[in-house]
C-alpha cells in the first residue's frame, strides 16, 4: 500500500482551545430519497446508527452520519471501510435511484478542543451559535471565514469541522488564529 | 488645570505620564486624553482645515470635531483620533496635526486672511478652468492640502476579529435609558446585548446626578448593574460602540479591547456582527453650539461638556466662565463651576425670561444672570480673552464688555438618532423642543414588515430623568414583548429631576447680526463652514440641503455633523424662507464614528486575506521552484525555473522536453463531476452541445457547454463510468460554476427528471503524463496495461497502476501521446514521486501552465477564458463538429439561431503568424480603415493567443478575425504595445502535427 | 443583510451565505419558440417597487434552490417557498394581501 497522507499532515496547535488535523476519515456522499427504508436500513448496517433528522448528526467514534440536505447524507465510516460500505450500499440500492460516492479524500476533517470552542467559531461563522440554538447533535453547514464549512459540537468542549481538501490549511490557519486570540467571554455566561 | 476634590472618574493617587507634541504631561489614570490635556492647561490642540485657525476641545465624547490627534509611533501611529475618546495610559504619545511648521505658529493660518477669497464652493469655482490643469496643477494642489493626519506608513501589527451573534434584543447605549430597557427586555426573557461606547456605564446622569427610584443616579445604575450581571441571558460590553444598524436587525458593533491598557495580548478591536430580532437605540443626546462671532475661539466650549470635565474629571478650562444659553440645562454647568469655587461672571440668557427652578439655584448662589442677552463676539486668538455683550434682539450693539478665560454655551438638545436613522428610521420635528427626533409610526422596517428598531429615552427626544428611565423601561418590555417574551417586568424605575423652563430657539446670535459677525460665526469647526458659507450656497441655488452640504462642504468632516448639522439645516432654513422641517435632515450613515478598516477587515489579512486552494502535491511544488500563478483561488505552477533560468527559458525547455520525452502536469484543478441517474445521459443532452448519451462505457468525449444564450461556458472530456453514470471534467476555474449551474436546471427547471450530481474534484490527484515517452514511464511504474489495444486514445479504464488504485484516461490537451491518471488524493504525492522516479532515465520533467498553454495553442485547441468572453458561440471557434444536429434542443441551441449568431460577418478564430516571427501583442486589435457610430475607430479582429513556440521556433498566435476562415494567407495588422503596428497573416490554427498522429500512437 | 428562511434545512440565514438568482418563475422557451419569446424569456426581467418573487440558493448551506416573495422597497419578506412551483403558491399570495390590507 502507498503512503496515504491527509491534506493536514497531522497539523496541530497547543493552547487552551487546541485545533488538529482528524486524520483520514472515510466519507461517503449518499444521495437518495431519505424516507427509503432501504436506505435507512443499509445505511444503518454501514454506521450501526439511525438516520438523523434535519439538520441533525450521529456519530460512534469512527462511524457517524450527518444530514447535509433533504436529499443528501454524509456517510461516515472508518477510511479503509469505504469501499466495502460502497458495495453494500450499491447491493442494497440496486434499481433504486441514488448516488454514493467516496469523498474520504475531497474533504478535511479537524477538531476543536477546549474551553470556548463555541466562540473559536462563532468569530469565523455568521450563524447562531448560542447554547440554547446549537447543541451536540445538530450539524451547521455555513462558511468558516470565506470557505465552505460543516461544524458540529462532539461535546460541549469539542467541535468536528469538515471542509474541502484544498482550503484546509486556510481554515486550520483561521481556526487556529481564532483559538490563539482568546475567548470572548460572552457563551461562557449563557452556559 | 486640575481642581481639588473634584473628578469622580480618575485616581489621583495613580498618576500616568505621557507626551503631548514631544512636551512630558502628567494626568491621572480614569483620565481621557482630553482631560489630560486640560488639566495641563493645553487648550491649543490642532488647527482647522481649511484656514488653520486655532482649535481647542468643545466637547467631551464622540461629537467632538477639533481635538484630533495622531498617536503612537511607527507601526502603531493612527491619525484623527479624537482626544475625548482616548483612555490615558501611561507612556501615551500624541501629536496635532493640520499645521506647519507648528501648532503654535502655522503659516496656514494665511488661508484664514484669505477668507474673503475662500468661499463656498471654491474648489468647485477654482479649480474648473482651464481643464488642461486638472491632472498636474490641481491635482497636486488639492492633494497637499487634504486630509487632517498622516497616514501610518507600517503595516499595522496589531490583531483585529470578528464575533457573531444572534440575540434578541440589542441595546446601544448604556445610560439611564439603555440599563432601564436592557433591564425589562431581560426580565421578560430576552436575550439581551447591551453596549456602551465609553468606559463607564450611566451617560449624562452620573454627572448631572438626576435621583432614580429614590436613589443617586448613580446607585441606581450600579444596582442595576449588578442586577443585569446576575442575569444569563444578559451580555454587557462597554467600550463598545453600536456603529451602524443595518437591514433585518442586523448590526455592527466595535469593541476597544486594548488600547487602554499598557500592555496586552490579543485582539485590539473586536467587531460584532449581531443579528437582533429588536434593536433600541439609546444613545442619547448632543448638546448644540450657538452661532456667535468668534465662537470658534478655544475656551469656547459646549456646557456640558465643561461640566464633564469639572465633575468627572475635576478639570477647568478657565478660572472665570461666561455662560451662554437658550435653555435651563446650561445652568447646571454654571452652578458646578460655582461650587468646584469657580468664577462664573455671568449667565448670558438670550431668552427674554427665566425662570426655571435651576435658574432659581443658580440666583440663589449669587450667579448675575442677564435674559435677552447674547454674545456680540468672543474676544482673543489662541485663548478666550473676553466677551461682547450685546441684546439678543437686534444687531449686536456692544452694551458691555466681561473679561473671561472661558466661555460655556448651550443652544439646546439634539437627540442621536443616527442609528435609528440608518436603516430608514424617519425623523419628526418637535417644535417644542426644536429637535428632530425619531417618528415612532415610521420606524425602520424588518422582514415581517414590522418595526424593529425602537428609539429610547433622551435619543427619543425625552430629555428629562423621568420621561428618559420610563421611556427606556418601555421600549425594552415592548421589544421583548415583540418577539414574544412574556414574563413580569416589575416596575417602571421613576426618576426625579429639577422642573425646567422650555427652551428657545436660536439659531443666530445676535438675530439681526451683520455680515461681519456672521461671516465669522462657525458652523462647522472643522471644515471652517461659517453661517454666511451656507446663506451663499443657497442664494447660489443650492437650496437642496444634501446639495449645500456639498458645496458648503458642512458636516462631512470627520465629526459628521454631529455638533454642526442641526444649526446648518436651521440657518439654510432661514435663508430660504422655510420652516426647518421643509429642508430636512442629510442622510445618516453608518458607521457612527469612523471604524479602522482593520476592525472591518478583521482576520482576513497576509496569509488570511483570502483562501488559497492547495492541490495534493503543493508542498511539492513549492518546495521545487514552482513560479505559481494564481487560477481562480488555486495556485498552480506556471513553470519550473532551475538553477539560474529565466522563468521564460522554463516554459521553453519544459515544452521541447515534454514533446522529445516526457512531461508530468499536475492537473488536479480540472474539475470533476459525477452525474448519475436513469435521466442523466438526458441531462447532458441538455447540458452539453454533443450528444453524450450515447458515449458508450469506457469512452471518453470531448463536450462543450454553453448558456441559453449560446455562448461557450465551458469545455472539457467526459467519461461514460456505467450505464446510469458519467464523469464530467471542467476547466480548472469551472468546477463549483458548473456543478451549481446542474443544480440550477436540475432543481429549479427540470425537478422531475432523476439525476444526482456530485462534486468530486478534489477526491482526486490527477496527473497528466505526456510525450513519446509517456507509454514507457506508466510501463516501468507496472500494473494495468496501457497499450495501443489496451486503452486507445479518448477511452478511460482503472485498476491498480504500481501501488495506486488508479483511473487513467487516455485524453491529450498537448497532441502528444496523453495520459491523465487520476490516484485518491492522500496518494497524490506518493504517486507523484513515483511519476517522478520511474520517468528519471527517460528524462522527466514536471510543467507548468504555460507549457500547456503554449501546446494546446500549437495544437490550435481553444481555451476557455482566452478564446472565450462571455460573448463566443463554438460556431466562431470552428467547433461545428462538436454541436449535435440531432438534438431538438440543449442549453444555446436556441440562443445560436438568433439573426447576429448566424451573421456570417462575425470574428471567427484563426491562425496568426507574424511575418517576421515575432511574437503578437496579447489581445492586440487589428484596426481598419473608418469609424464606427461612436467616432472610434474600426476594428476587424483581436489576438485571443500568442506566444513564442519553441517546436517552430517562432510566434504563434490564435484569434478571431471577421469572417476569418474565408480569409487565408491575408495579411493583416495588428497594434502593438508602446505603439506601432505587426503584421501578421491568417492561417490554419492548428500549427504543429495536424494529422494528430503523435497522439494516436 | 437579508436574512432568508431556506425551507428546506430550515434555518434562518445570512445573505452571505446565500447565492442570489433573480427573478423567479420564468417560463423557459427553446428551439421552436420566436424571437419575442426567446427575447422576453433571456432578457426582460421584471424590477419592481413593491413585491417581487426571486430565486435564491442557500450555497454555503443545504445547497437548495428556493424560491421568496419579498418587497424590494421595505424589504418584507412574505415568505420563501419551494422551487419546483411553477407560480406562487396560495399561501404566499395570502400574505402578500395580508400584508397590503
Amino acid at each position: 500500500m502507498s503512503e496515504r497522507v491527509s491534506a493536514l499532515r497531522n497539523r496541530e496547535t497547543g493552547g487552551s482551545v487546541q485545533v488538529r488535523d482528524a486524520g483520514l476519515r472515510g466519507m461517503i456522499t449518499l444521495r437518495g430519497d431519505l424516507s427509503n427504508g432501504k436506505l435507512a436500513s443499509v445505511v444503518k448496517s454501514v454506521t450501526g446508527l439511525k438516520l438523523p433528522a434535519c439538520n441533525g448528526v450521529v456519530q460512534d467514534g469512527d462511524t457517524g452520519i450527518a444530514w447535509m440536505s433533504p436529499d443528501e447524507l454524509l456517510v461516515m465510516v472508518a477510511y479503509d471501510d469505504v469501499p466495502e460500505a460502497l458495495d453494500k450500499i450499491a447491493k442494497a440500492l440496486s434499481g433504486q435511484h441514488h448516488l454514493a460516492v467516496n469523498v474520504s479524500d475531497a474533504r478535511s476533517v479537524m477538531l476543536l478542543q477546549g474551553s470556548f470552542v463555541r466562540e473559536v467559531v462563532a468569530k469565523l461563522a455568521p450563524v447562531d451559535l448560542h447554547p440554547d440554538v446549537w447543541q451536540p447533535g445538530q450539524i451547521i453547514r455555513s462558511r468558516l471565514g470565506q470557505v465552505a464549512a460543516a461544524f458540529w459540537l462532539v461535546d460541549e468542549a469539542t467541535v468536528q469541522v469538515i471542509c474541502f481538501r484544498s482550503v484546509a490549511d486556510y481554515a486550520f490557519d483561521l481556526l487556529a488564529a481564532s483559538a490563539k486570540a482568546g475567548p470572548v467571554g460572552h457563551f461562557a455566561r449563557g452556559t | 488645570m486640575r481642581l481639588t476634590n473634584h473628578g469622580r472618574l480618575i485616581a489621583k493617587n495613580r498618576p500616568v505620564h505621557f507626551t503631548f507634541n514631544g512636551k512630558r504631561m502628567r494626568g491621572y489614570r480614569g483620565d481621557t486624553l482630553a482631560s489630560a490635556l486640560l488639566a495641563n492647561d493645553q487648550i491649543l490642540l490642532g488647527r482647522s482645515f481649511k484656514y488653520h485657525r486655532p482649535r481647542g476641545l468643545v466637547a467631551s465624547g464622540a461629537e467632538e470635531p477639533n481635538a484630533l490627534v495622531e498617536l503612537g509611533r511607527g507601526d502603531r501611529q493612527e491619525p484623527n483620533h479624537r482626544v475625548t475618546q482616548v483612555e490615558l495610559i501611561d507612556g501615551l504619545v500624541a501629536r496635532s496635526q493640520n499645521h506647519w511648521p507648528s501648532l503654535e505658529f502655522d503659516v496656514g493660518v494665511i488661508n484664514s486672511k484669505l477668507s474673503r477669497f475662500l468661499p463656498a464652493g471654491f474648489y468647485y469655482k477654482t479649480f474648473i478652468q482651464p481643464r488642461a490643469f486638472w491632472k498636474h496643477v490641481y491635482e497636486p494642489i488639492i492633494r497637499k492640502s487634504a486630509g487632517l493626519g498622516a497616514a501610518p506608513e507600517t503595516a499595522d501589527d496589531h490583531s483585529y476579529e470578528h464575533f457573531n451573534i444572534t440575540v434578541d434584543v440589542l441595546v446601544i447605549g448604556g445610560g439611564i435609558s439603555g440599563l432601564a430597557a436592557t433591564l425589562a427586555a431581560a426580565r421578560a426573557g430576552a436575550r439581551v446585548l447591551l453596549v456602551e461606547q465609553t468606559a463607564a456605564w450611566g451617560g449624562r446622569a452620573t454627572v448631572d446626578q438626576p435621583r432614580i427610584d429614590g436613589q443617586d443616579a448613580q446607585d441606581w445604575i450600579d444596582d442595576t448593574l449588578a442586577a443585569l450581571a446576575t442575569m444569563p441571558n444578559v451580555t454587557l460590553r462597554n467600550r463598545t460602540q453600536g456603529a451602524g444598524v443595518y437591514d433585518h436587525g442586523y448590526a455592527l458593533c466595535n469593541e476597544q479591547l486594548t488600547d487602554h491598557l499598557t500592555q496586552s495580548d490579543g485582539p485590539r478591536q473586536r467587531l460584532w456582527r449581531v443579528r437582533a430580532g429588536q434593536i433600541i437605540t439609546a444613545t442619547g443626546a448632543i448638546e448644540r453650539p450657538l452661532s456667535f462671532a468668534y465662537n470658534d475661539v478655544p475656551g469656547v466650549l459646549m456646557a456640558s461638556a465643561l461640566r464633564d470635565y469639572v465633575v468627572n474629571y475635576g478639570v477647568a478650562v478657565g478660572e472665570r466662565t461666561v455662560l451662554v444659553t437658550n435653555n435651563d440645562d446650561a445652568y447646571r454647568t454654571a452652578i458646578a463651576l460655582v461650587d468646584a469655587g469657580l468664577s462664573v461672571p455671568a449667565v448670558l440668557d438670550a431668552r427674554a425670561v427665566a425662570g426655571g427652578e435651576l435658574v432659581e439655584r443658580a440666583r440663589a448662589r449669587g450667579i448675575r444672570v442677564e435674559t435677552g442677552k447674547a454674545i456680540a463676539a468672543v474676544q482673543g486668538g489662541k485663548r478666550v480673552t473676553g466677551v461682547r455683550v450685546c441684546d439678543q434682539v437686534g444687531d449686536g450693539t456692544v452694551t458691555e464688555e466681561i473679561a473671561c478665560d472661558c466661555v460655556a454655551m448651550s443652544g439646546g438638545w439634539s437627540p442621536v438618532v443616527h442609528l435609528w436613522s440608518h436603516c430608514g428610521g424617519k425623523l419628526i420635528w418637535d417644535d417644542t423642543q426644536a429637535m428632530f427626533r425619531p417618528d415612532p409610526n415610521r420606524p425602520p422596517l424588518g422582514a415581517d414588515g414590522a418595526g424593529f428598531v425602537r428609539a429610547a429615552g433622551t435619543a427619543n427626544g425625552h430629555l428629562y430623568t423621568a420621561e428618559s428611565v420610563a421611556d427606556g423601561f418601555a421600549a425594552g418590555k415592548q421589544a421583548a414583548r415583540a418577539l414574544g417574551f412574556d414574563k413580569k417586568v416589575g416596575a417602571v424605575p421613576q426618576g426625579d429631576c429639577a422642573v425646567e423652563d422650555p427652551m428657545e430657539p436660536v439659531w443666530l446670535m445676535p438675530a439681526n447680526a451683520s455680515y461681519d459677525k456672521r461671516a465669522k460665526m462657525w458652523l462647522d469647526y472643522q471644515n471652517d463652514v461659517k453661517v454666511t458659507d451656507v446663506q451663499l450656497a443657497a442664494q447660489e441655488g443650492f437650496e437642496s440641503v444634501e446639495h449645500a452640504k456639498r458645496y458648503t462642504t458642512l458636516g462631512m468632516a470627520t465629526d459628521q455633523g454631529k455638533l454642526s448639522n442641526i444649526n446648518g439645516l436651521a440657518t439654510l432654513a432661514a435663508s430660504l424662507d422655510k420652516a426647518i422641517p421643509e429642508v430636512g435632515t442629510t442622510t445618516f450613515r453608518p458607521p457612527y464614528t469612523p471604524l479602522p478598516l482593520a476592525a472591518i477587515t478583521g482576520v482576513a489579512r497576509d496569509h488570511l486575506f483570502q483562501p488559497v486552494r492547495k492541490t495534493p502535491i503543493y508542498d511539492w511544488h513549492d518546495d521545487n521552484g514552482a513560479d505559481f500563478e494564481p487560477v481562480g483561488q488555486w495556485r498552480r505552477p506556471y513553470a519550473y525555473p532551475r538553477g539560474s533560468e529565466t522563468v521564460h527559458d522554463a516554459v521553453m525547455r519544459e515544452v521541447t522536453n515534454t514533446r522529445e520525452n516526457v512531461g508530468l502536469l499536475d492537473a488536479s484543478t480540472l474539475g470533476k463531476l459525477i452525474v448519475k441517474g436513469p435521466d442523466a445521459g438526458k441531462f447532458l443532452d441538455m447540458m452539453y452541445t454533443n450528444m453524450m448519451s450515447n458515449l458508450a462505457v469506457g469512452k471518453c468525449r470531448y463536450g462543450l457547454m454553453c448558456s441559453e444564450n449560446g455562448f461557450l461556458i465551458d469545455d472539457g472530456v467526459v467519461a461514460r463510468i456505467d450505464d446510469d453514470t458519467w464523469l464530467c471534467h471542467t476547466t480548472t476555474g469551472g468546477a463549483d460554476r458548473i456543478h451549481a449551474h446542474m443544480e440550477d436546471w436540475l432543481q429549479c427547471e427540470w425537478w422531475d427528471w432523476q439525476v444526482y450530481v456530485a462534486n468530486v474534484t478534489e477526491q482526486y490527484a490527477q496527473f497528466a503524463v505526456v510525450g513519446p515517452k509517456a507509454r514507457r514511464l506508466l510501463q516501468t511504474i507496472g500494473g494495468m496495461t496501457l497499450t495501443k489495444d489496451a486503452l486507445p486514445f479518448m477511452q478511460w479504464t482503472e485498476g491498480r497502476l504500481g501501488d495506486f488504485d488508479a483511473r487513467v484516461f487516455r485524453i491529450s490537451f498537448s497532441g502528444e501521446l496523453s495520459y491523465e491518471v487520476a490516484v485518491p488524493a492522500s496518494q497524490g504525492p506518493a504517486f507523484w514521486d513515483a511519476l517522478l522516479a520511474a520517468g528519471e532515465p527517460l528524462g522527466v520533467m514536471p510543467y507548468g501552465t504555460e507549457a500547456l498553454h503554449i501546446m494546446r495553442a500549437e495544437k490550435g485547441f481553444i481555451m476557455i477564458g482566452d478564446e472565450t468572453d462571455g460573448t463566443v458561440i463554438p460556431q466562431d471557434l470552428n467547433l461545428h463538429w462538436a454541436i449535435s444536429k440531432k438534438k431538438t434542443d440543449f442549453l444555446g441551441k436556441r440562443g445560436q439561431l438568433r439573426d447576429h449568431m448566424q451573421d456570417p460577418g462575425r470574428w471567427k478564430l484563426v491562425g496568426l503568424e507574424t511575418l517576421d516571427g515575432s511574437v503578437l501583442a496579447d489581445g492586440a486589435y487589428a484596426p481598419e480603415d473608418g469609424a464606427n457610430a461612436n467616432g472610434q475607430r474600426r476594428v476587424q479582429g483581436r489576438v485571443t493567443s500568442t506566444y513564442h513556440s519553441p517546436t517552430l521556433g517562432r510566434g504563434i498566435a490564435m484569434g478571431l478575425v471577421r469572417n476569418g476562415p474565408n480569409r487565408m494567407g491575408e495579411v493583416i495588422t495588428f497594434t502593438k504595445e508602446g505603439g506601432g503596428t505587426q503584421d501578421a497573416r491568417i492561417v490554419d490554427p492548428v500549427f504543429y502535427d495536424k494529422d494528430g498522429e503523435k497522439q494516436n500512437v | 443583510m437579508l436574512i432568508l428562511n431556506c425551507p428546506y434545512c430550515g434555518r434562518d440565514v445570512d445573505e452571505t451565505d446565500l447565492h442570489a438568482g433573480g427573478e423567479a418563475h420564468l417560463k423557459r422557451f427553446g428551439p421552436g419558440s420566436s424571437d419575442d419569446e426567446f427575447e422576453h424569456y433571456l432578457f426582460m426581467r421584471e424590477n419592481p417597487k413593491g413585491v417581487h418573487f426571486e430565486r435564491w440558493r442557500h450555497v454555503y448551506g443545504c445547497g437548495k434552490w428556493f424560491l421568496a416573495a419579498r418587497n424590494t422597497a421595505t424589504l418584507q419578506v412574505y415568505g420563501t417557498y419551494s422551487a419546483q412551483t411553477t407560480e406562487p403558491p396560495q399561501h404566499i399570495l395570502d400574505a402578500i394581501k395580508e400584508a397590503q390590507a
